[in-house]
């Protein structure tokens, strides 16, 4: 500053002293001691622990972090060395600069760790010294692990979810949903079981939270209920075992529906035939006469709770032979339609008999003469629902289309392997589900096509690229109208360290 | 040569005695030993006198002086000045300074020919100085610190100052001191030069934290070694002498 205002500055030159113990010449500092002597005078680390227990968990390869949790760690990983400097005491009282690991033998039991320490000595100087700290590795179990260990079928909650339905598309669906979201993942145990899976947990509340996530995504209702396993009346203390059970609807996306006249009444006159379109943790119903459209949530359909008429399983396969569209094309709920007037046949009775029927569909859109498409036969089913019935004056239409079918079309691919896969959860199965393996299957192929359908059912699943498959070279030569298929953008690459090749392979692309 | 003592477990022992070329002043009531190392050093050539300064024993630090006289801070007694002025030789003048700063030892420190002065000390004592202790002066920092009197301590054959004093504040020093000076410590490392130690020119007395290595450079820088206290003082009876005659 004194320089700033234009005045001289003698320069200063530092001198050296000796220092005040070995007498070697040095620049003075606050002790006026060389390094080397103020090391032997103060020791810092004096009082920081030297040798400290670290207690590991050998089934999960856990450390403890006391009082009571327990931390995953590898060998030489950010996370252990995190510990090992918690765990050493009195270390608030010096600066920590650095910590780094020594290595050692893995089987040794010892892990070193070289701590480098600053602290103030002497009126103001600051030392910095590094010494190491031996960590010696204790085995000794956790408590799940030791549970675990006792009786491995030991479950605290039990979520049963269930539906009540002749097919498995929803748990299909649901098996991806929770995939993505890694909600199973505290489970200890899932099982498949005849109309649902039950899923079990070592903790209540990991039941109580897979209950809330299902509950986010499908329209259910749950009850719970606990049994009394054993308990100290000494200490108060009660063990219970937890259950939940979980029941989802059983209306299913595509299901048509006889809505009961009270539902009727209070959704304003909606129906009283209308398609479920599309079920998250609320149903979507859509009339396909007048393309009016309501959402039922859990609570409400809970309320008056109904069945479906018929169900995806009875889609009879017709063929379009005329469609004169009546509306323009409308955007309802996020997916188009148009209303059409058709005249259309069932493929079984072409070249049987001449019988047509003029109908009213919602798929005007992309339905043109010639196409396919599914839908409900009223004409021909017997149907007994108590809810039809109470309908005196209704109309029935001769048939209700439902989508449009691309078998024809996916024959010629038949056999081929999909360019993508799914991952599955790790289930069990009873010996009862496994008598349907081969319904299953088909059930299983069933859902995959769907997917391929509707992209919006793929918004919510991840889907990995498969690498067993080739694509042919016939598949670039295409017919018109392709059969719908899941773009590569939106596939994931399946995490893979082993295969190095693959990834060399992946940046060539 | 230099000696090692300690007043009282406090290893400062220039804040409690003050020794000059005519007389050593220490501290009374402190333990007999520490006066005794004084007594025997230099009892029979200069007068060793017990004393307090305004009460206090911090002797070192209140008071300043040289073979020709003796300053003291305005709130001594009159019984201590008193006590002084018949235990003091005769040609020392004894004086009492009305000064803001009082703890004189601090603020000045001088030898028979120069002394260096904390830079606000009034002009009438600077007056005072030049007149009873016949010196020249000039107001001086050591190393960047005012309290010249704390951070070096000089006799007429040589000084040591603040450990941090640069090169060229010390040829500065040296210069206007005329005599050679080093940059040094006492007390294994205290950089409070006058109050670890106190010099004149034939003994040195040190806190007996003093290392070897710092009483070694003591000693060569005030000379201490070939220095006897009969030949100074023969070397004063001559000028004496010369100049009675």
């Amino acid at each position: 500053m004194a320089e700033e205002a234009g005045m001289f500055m003698v320069h200063q030159t530092i001198g050296s002293v000796l220092c005040c113990k070995c007498g070697i010449p040095m620049q003075p500092n606050v002790a006026n001691m060389c390094v080397k002597c103020l090391r032997s005078e103060v020791d810092i680390t004096e009082g920081l622990q030297k040798h400290v227990i670290l207690v590991h968990c050998p089934e999960c390869n856990r450390y403890l972090q006391p009082p009571r949790s327990w931390i995953p760690a590898q060998l030489e990983s950010k996370e252990l060395l995190t510990l090992c400097v918690k765990r050493v005491k009195n270390l608030n009282k010096v600066r920590l600069i650095n910590a780094e690991f020594i290595w050692t033998e893995p089987h040794s039991k010892r892990i070193k760790v070289k701590l480098t320490v600053q602290k103030e000595v002497m009126n103001g100087a600051i030392i910095e010294q590094s010494y190491v700290v031996e960590y010696v590795q204790q085995e000794h179990m956790c408590e799940s692990c030791s549970r675990i260990q006792a009786n491995p079928d030991q479950w605290v909650a039990a979520v049963q979810l269930r539906q009540h339905v002749s097919h498995r598309r929803t748990f299909f669906y649901l098996e991806q949903l929770i995939l993505k979201h890694g909600a199973a993942a505290a489970s200890i145990k899932i099982k498949q079981l005849d109309q649902g899976i039950d899923f079990f947990f070592s903790n209540r509340s990991h039941g109580i939270k897979f209950v809330e996530f299902v509950g986010k995504v499908a329209p259910i209702r749950s009850r719970s209920d606990k049994q009394l396993v054993s308990h100290d009346s000494k200490s108060n203390n009660y063990n219970y075992k937890y259950t939940f059970s979980v029941e989802i609807s059983p209306i299913c996306r595509e299901d048509l529906i006889c809505l009961p006249p009270k539902v009727v009444v209070s959704l304003g006159n909606l129906g009283p035939l209308v398609i479920c379109t599309k079920v998250t943790n609320n149903i979507a119903l859509l009339d396909p006469f007048t393309l009016r459209h309501c959402f039922l949530d859990a609570d409400q359909y809970w309320r008056t709770s109904f069945k479906s008429l018929l169900t995806s399983r009875q889609l009879v396969e017709y063929i379009v032979l005329d469609i004169e569209t009546v509306s323009h094309e409308v955007n309802i709920g996020g997916s188009r339609y148009a209303l059409a007037d058709a005249q259309v046949a069932r493929v079984s009775d072409f070249g049987k008999n001449d019988t047509i029927f003029s109908i009213r569909t919602h798929l005007g859109h992309i339905l043109s003469p010639g196409d396919y498409a599914l839908g409900y036969d009223l004409y021909g089913t017997n149907s007994n629902d108590i809810e039809l019935e109470k309908y005196r004056g209704l109309v029935l239409p001769d048939a209700i289309l439902v989508k449009k079918s691309y078998e024809e079309k996916r024959q010629k691919k038949r056999g081929k392997h999909r360019s993508w896969k799914l991952k599955t959860l790790d289930m069990e199965t009873d010996d009862k589900v496994r008598v349907d393996q081969e319904k299953m299957n088909s059930e299983y192929e069933q859902f995959l096509k769907d997917l391929e359908e509707n992209p919006d059912m793929r918004f919510n699943i991840s889907l990995y690229r498969n690498r067993e498959y080739q694509p042919s070279e016939m598949a670039s030569v295409t017919d018109g109208e392709d059969v719908p298929s899941i773009p590569l953008e939106e596939l994931l690459a399946d995490l893979d360290l082993s295969e190095e090749e693959d990834r060399e392979d992946g940046m060539k692309e | 040569m230099a000696t090692r003592l300690k007043f009282e477990n406090s290893c400062e022992v220039g804040v409690f005695s003050k020794l000059t070329n005519a007389y050593c002043l220490v501290a009374n009531g402190g333990s007999e030993s520490f006066y005794s190392a004084f007594d025997t050093e230099l009892a029979d050539v200069i007068p060793v006198v017990k004393t307090s300064i305004s009460g206090t024993r911090i002797i070192g630090r209140l008071c300043v002086g040289n073979k020709n006289g003796l300053l003291l801070p305005h709130n001594t007694t009159d019984q201590e000045l008193q006590h002084l002025r018949n235990s003091l030789p005769d040609q020392v003048v004894v004086r009492r300074v009305e000064e803001r700063l009082s703890a004189l030892g601090n603020c000045i420190v001088c030898n028979d020919h120069v002394a260096l002065t904390h830079t606000d000390l009034d002009k009438e004592t600077e007056e005072v100085i030049a007149d009873v202790l016949g010196v020249e002066v000039f107001r001086q920092t050591i190393a960047g610190n005012i309290l010249v009197g704390s951070y070096c301590a000089f006799s007429n054959r040589g000084g040591l100052v603040h450990p941090h004093t640069s090169i060229e504040d010390l040829d500065e020093l040296s210069t206007l001191l005329q005599v050679p000076l080093v940059a040094g410590t006492v007390n294994r490392g205290s950089e409070v030069i006058a109050a670890g130690m106190t010099v004149n020119d034939w003994t040195a007395f040190c806190g007996s934290d003093t290392t070897a290595t710092e009483l070694s450079v003591i000693e060569s820088v005030f000379k201490l070694r070939e220095a006897q206290p009969s030949a100074i003082v023969d070397e004063m009876r001559k000028s004496l002498i010369d100049k009675n005659v």
